[in-house]
């Protein structure tokens, strides 16, 4: 990685200007010139160093609902039950992990009666009960890793 | 939310185009004025719907690899004040209050710890353990060992 590439990282997270020549003005603050900073940028997102540039939006804020499922899958069965979990739209992401507790997924809905619903259909699919978590509470994050 | 707004974050949730007037561009596309795209962005940003504009790293190319979710089960009288202290801490990504579902699951604090070794990442969760000690029962960690889906949270 180099400097530029770093100062993006560590810099450019947030903050990027409301203005006619943004990436301009960025470049600025980094040290750079423009056509640098964006061809810069194109070049992380190829690499998959940077999986989005522009605004990062509060999904739950925007509207709909959205809870953490948990559920206790037998290790012969995983791969079945992770194909049926995924198939459904509402399943937003769904990770493996290490525990009792093996399968862990989001989902995504319009409206909170919508959730119900989508959880019961994955009970009824693969025989396996799921634990709902829904966030009452989000503490402030300012996540800055250092590249 | 107002389907200004909506047709704002579909045109921009996947990105900005990389081009030199990037907001012209979805102005453009919104089918309003430069100006206007920055008074409704400034008020996302200001009630929270718009969290911020810039690069978005992947933490795994950045050799942030073991990442956990650490559980806590803590006295419900002192949760969120620790939990602030726990969400400023600069390696926790994500920090939520979540219902305890007793007896299978007697969590109610959840942080996700970004470290580049296990090492790393279980120093940072010796350290939530130690700030969150004096309203401490118990805690566990759940590392991820494949990621099963993962398509964002994007409107449909």
């Amino acid at each position: 990685m180099d400097e530029l590439e770093r100062a993006i990282v560590n810099r450019l997270q947030g903050g990027f200007p409301l203005c006619a020549r943004p990436f301009a003005a960025a470049a600025r603050e980094l040290g750079a010139d423009e056509a640098t900073l964006i061809a810069t940028l194109q070049g992380m997102l190829d690499a998959g160093t940077l999986t989005r540039f522009g605004p990062m939006y509060d999904a739950e804020r925007l509207g709909g609902a959205f809870t953490l499922c948990a559920m206790s899958v037998p290790a012969a069965d995983f791969e079945r039950v992770a194909a049926l979990v995924n198939a459904h739209p509402e399943v937003a992401h769904n990770y493996e992990r290490a525990h009792r507790l093996n399968m862990w997924f989001v989902l995504a809905t319009a409206s909170r009666a919508q959730i119900a619903p989508v959880i019961a259909a994955i009970e009824a699919e693969t025989g396996c009960t799921v634990l709902d978590l829904p966030r009452d509470q989000e503490y402030f994050v300012e996540l800055r890793l250092p590249a | 939310m107002n389907a200004l707004d909506e047709r704002i974050v579909r045109a921009t949730q996947a990105g900005l185009p990389l081009t030199a007037e990037p907001w012209l561009a979805v102005a453009a596309a919104v089918g309003i004025s430069q100006e206007e795209l920055f008074a409704r962005l400034e008020a996302m940003l200001a009630d929270g719907r718009l969290r911020r504009i810039g690069a978005v790293p992947n933490h795994y190319a950045l050799g942030y690899t073991a990442n956990a979710m650490s559980v806590w089960d803590v006295a419900d009288e002192a949760v969120d004040a620790l939990g602030a202290e726990v969400g400023a801490l600069p390696f926790v990504s994500h920090c939520y209050r979540r219902p305890r579902r007793l007896p299978q699951w007697p969590y109610n604090l959840f942080a996700m710890v970004h470290g580049r070794s296990r090492a790393e990442t279980g120093a940072h969760i010796a350290a939530i353990g130690e700030l969150l000690a004096p309203a401490l029962r118990a805690g566990d960690v759940l590392y991820s060992t494949r990621i099963l889906k993962k398509t964002g949270l994007r409107l449909a």
